[in-house]
C-alpha cells in the first residue's frame, strides 16, 4: 500500500455520499461498511461475547431468559463424564477421518499433478463436497445398509460376513470417518493439487538429471517443499473435522435410531451440545461445552501452526 | 531440458537411466497403474449417485427381495411423483408397497431452499463487495484494526454463536419466519470479505483514479467500474455462497421447526427420522435425495470450471 499524501484538490461536493477525495475517511467508508457492520456486530461479535456470559448462566430457551450461576456451569463440565467420553469419540474419529482423507488426497494430487490437468476430471472429484452434508449421509447410509446395502454385497463376493456398519457400537465412528473421506478427499485434493502447482518444475529436472527416483523426488523435494501449504490443509481439514455434525445426526438418528446411536457411541461433542441446548433445555451448560470446544480449536490450530512452521517454505 | 519434459512422463530421461527398452516398459506399467487408480478413485466418486438413482427407480418390493442389479429392479417412476405429491393412491401402494407413512411438502421445502439461498447470496456478496472495497481502497482510522476484527470471525466456529443467535432471533420473533434463516448469513462472512478484498486490491487504481477526478463519488466509481471489472471473482464468490446456504443444515434445524419453513436439508433429515427401522422406504428416500441435490448439481454442470478454479489458496492463504 502506498503511504503518498493524496494530490491536493479543490474539495468538490458531487456524491450524496461523503466528498469525491481520493480517500474520502469514515464518512465514505461508513456507508460501504455499514450493512457488514451491522451484520457482524449482530451476528459475530455480540454473539459471542453473549455467548460467553450465558455460559455463566442456567439460561432455559423455552423462558428465554437465565441468570448468573457463576462458575457452577463450569464445575459441572469439569465432573462430566459424558463431555470427555463425546470427545474422545470426536478425536477418534478425526484421527480416523483424516489420515484416510489426507493419504488418499496427496496421491490423487501426486498422480493428478503428473497425469492430466483435466477440469472435467477435477470437477468429478470435486462434486462429492458440494453435495449437502444430509444428502451425502443417506446416500452412504443405503449403501452401507446391514441387510440391503451393495457394499456388504460387494464385500461377500470376497467371502466376508456382512458388516454392521452402523448398528455395532465399534463400527459407528470409522463408518461415520469413511462417509466424510468421500465427501472431502477430492476437494482436499484440490487443494494439495494447486499446492503443487506452486513447486518448481526446475528442481525436479535436476533431481532426475542427477539420477533421483520417484520415490526420492517424492521424499525430498515433494513432501518438504509441500509442508507449508499441508500444514494450512490439515489445520482446516482437522478443525472442520472436529465439528463434525450433519453426517452423524442423519446417519444415526434415522430409521428408529437415536442420534449419536447406537448407545451413545457416536455421540460427538458437537451432538452433545446440541443435546444439553435442545433436547436437555440446558442452554447455559451448552454454552459451556462451546466455551470449552472453541478454547481446542484455538489450541489445535495454534499448535499446529507452530509445529509445521506454516509460514516458512522450505524452499530458500 | 524443457521445462514441459517432466509433464508427460512419469521418469525423464536421464544418464544414469536404465536401456531405453526396459524404462518405457517401467514407465508405461507405472502410469497405467497410476490411471487405474485414478478411474478407481472416479467411479467411488459418481457411483453413490447413480445407485441413488437405480434406488430410486426401483419398487421397494423388489429391493426388499434382495436383486442387486446395476440397474433399477421392477423400473417404476412412482417414486418420483410421490416425492413431488402427483403420485395416486395406487402407484404409492405399487412403488412402495405398503400405506405411506411419513412425508414432506418436497415442493414447499424447494421453495424454502431456493428463497434462502438467493436471499443468503444477493445479501451477502453484495454487501460483502461493499465492505471489501472500503478495505481495500478507502482509508480512515482504524481501518487495519477493524479488518483483522473482522478476520478474527473466521475462528468462531458456529456453534458458538448458535445458541446466542437463537437467543436473539427468539426475542425478534422470528422463529419459523423466513428472516430468521437468513439473517445471521445475509450481512456477510468474514471469509467473503477477506475473498473479494484480496481481488480489489490486485485491481490498479489508475481508472478508479481518473474516475474519481472526474468527478464520480465512491459509490459511483464503485458500482460503475470495480463492480463491472470484478465479475469473475463476484460470481465465483456467489456460485460458492449459493451452494454453501443450500447445503446449510444446523441453523435452518434450529430455527425453524416448522415444517413450511424448513429447507429440503432439514425435511430430509426430519423425514429420515420418521422412517421405521424395519423395511424403510429406501426408493422414495433415493428419489426425494437425488431431486434435493439435482439444483446442485445443475449449477456444477453450468458453472463447474469456475468452481473447479476457485479452490486453491488465493482465498485462504
Amino acid at each position: 500500500m502506498t503511504s503518498t499524501a493524496a494530490p491536493a484538490q479543490v474539495p468538490r461536493r458531487r456524491s450524496l455520499f461523503g466528498s469525491a477525495s481520493l480517500h474520502g475517511g469514515w464518512r465514505s467508508a461508513f456507508w460501504f461498511l455499514l450493512p457488514a457492520l451491522v451484520g457482524f456486530v449482530a451476528f459475530y461479535l455480540y454473539p459471542a461475547l453473549r455467548g460467553l456470559y450465558i455460559s455463566f448462566t442456567d439460561w432455559n430457551l423455552i423462558a428465554n431468559r437465565g441468570s448468573w450461576v457463576g462458575t457452577d456451569n463450569y464445575d459441572r463440565l469439569f465432573n462430566d463424564r459424558q463431555v470427555w467420553e463425546s470427545l474422545k469419540i470426536t478425536f477418534k474419529y478425526t484421527v480416523i477421518n483424516i489420515a484416510s482423507q489426507t493419504v488418499l488426497a496427496i496421491a490423487i494430487a501426486v498422480l493428478m499433478d503428473r497425469l492430466t490437468k483435466s477440469v472435467t476430471i477435477r470437477g468429478i472429484l470435486l462434486l462429492p463436497w458440494l453435495i449437502p452434508n444430509v444428502i451425502v449421509a443417506l446416500l452412504w447410509v443405503w449403501m452401507l445398509d446391514g441387510n440391503l446395502g451393495i457394499v456388504n454385497d460387494f464385500l461377500g463376493l470376497f467371502g466376508m460376513d456382512p458388516v454392521r456398519f452402523f448398528t455395532d457400537t465399534g463400527k459407528v465412528i470409522p463408518s461415520l470417518a469413511g462417509i466424510n473421506t468421500w465427501r472431502h478427499m477430492g476437494y482436499t485434493a484440490l487443494l494439495i493439487f494447486a499446492g503443487l502447482q506452486t513447486i518448481p518444475r526446475s528442481l525436479y529436472e535436476a533431481a532426475a538429471v542427477d539420477g533421483a527416483t520417484e520415490r526420492q523426488m517424492f521424499r525430498d523435494i515433494t513432501i518438504p517443499l509441500l509442508r507449508p501449504i499441508l500444514a494450512l490443509v490439515l489445520v482446516i481439514t482437522i478443525v472442520g473435522s472436529l465439528q463434525v455434525f450433519d453426517t452423524v445426526f442423519v446417519a444415526t438418528g434415522g430409521f428408529g435410531g437415536q442420534p449419536g446411536g447406537p448407545a451413545n457411541a457416536s455421540r460427538v461433542i458437537y451432538l452433545y451440545i446440541y443435546q444439553n441446548a435442545f433436547d436437555f433445555n440446558q442452554l447455559g451448560y451448552a454454552a459451556t461445552i462451546s466455551v470449552l470446544l472453541v478454547a481446542i480449536l484455538l489450541t489445535v490450530t495454534f499448535l499446529q501452526l507452530k509445529l509445521l512452521r506454516a509460514g516458512e517454505s522450505d524452499l530458500a | 531440458m524443457s521445462a514441459t519434459a517432466l509433464d508427460d512422463g512419469l521418469t525423464p530421461p536421464s544418464a544414469a537411466a536404465p536401456p531405453p527398452s526396459a524404462r518405457l516398459r517401467k514407465r508405461g506399467i507405472g502410469r497405467a497403474a497410476a490411471w487405474a487408480f485414478m478411474i478407481a478413485i472416479l467411479v467411488i466418486s459418481v457411483f453413490p449417485f447413480w445407485w441413488a438413482l437405480r434406488t430410486g427407480l426401483s419398487t421397494n418390493g423388489q429391493l426388499f427381495a434382495g436383486e442387486q442389479s446395476l440397474l433399477p429392479v421392477g423400473y417404476t417412476d412412482n417414486n418420483f411423483e410421490r416425492v413431488l405429491g402427483t403420485a395416486s393412491e395406487e402407484e404409492i401402494l405399487e412403488s412402495l408397497g405398503r400405506q405411506n407413512t411419513g412425508s414432506f411438502d418436497f415442493l414447499q421445502s424447494l421453495k424454502v431452499s431456493v428463497i434462502v439461498s438467493t436471499a443468503v447470496t444477493i445479501g451477502q456478496v453484495a454487501f460483502s463487495a461493499m465492505a471489501a472495497y472500503a478495505f481495500a481502497r478507502l482509508r480512515f482510522r482504524g481501518r487495519d484494526k477493524l479488518f483483522f476484527l473482522f478476520l478474527s470471525g473466521l475462528m468462531i466456529p458456529p456453534i458458538f454463536t448458535l445458541i446466542p443467535n437463537l437467543v436473539l432471533v427468539k426475542n425478534l420473533g422470528w422463529l419459523n419466519s423466513y428472516p430468521g434463516i437468513i439473517a445471521p448469513f445475509f450481512f456477510m462472512t468474514p471469509f467473503a470479505v477477506f475473498f473479494l478484498r484480496q481481488f480489489f486490491l490486485g485491481i490498479s487504481r489508475e481508472v478508479e483514479e481518473a474516475a474519481l477526478l472526474d468527478g464520480a463519488g465512491h459509490f459511483r466509481t464503485f458500482f460503475g467500474i470495480i463492480v463491472p471489472m470484478s465479475a469473475a471473482p463476484l460470481a465465483t464468490l456467489s456460485i460458492l455462497t449459493y451452494i454453501t446456504a443450500w447445503n446449510e443444515f444446523l441453523w435452518p434445524l434450529v430455527v425453524a421447526r416448522d415444517p413450511a419453513r424448513q429447507p429440503l436439508t432439514v425435511a430430509l433429515g426430519q423425514f429420515t427420522a420418521q422412517q421405521p427401522g424395519t423395511s424403510p422406504d429406501w426408493s422414495g428416500l433415493m428419489a426425494g435425495t437425488l431431486l434435493a441435490a439435482l439444483p446442485i448439481i445443475v449449477i456444477f454442470l453450468a458453472f463447474g470450471r469456475k468452481v473447479v478454479d476457485s479452490i486453491g489458496f488465493s482465498g485462504i492463504k
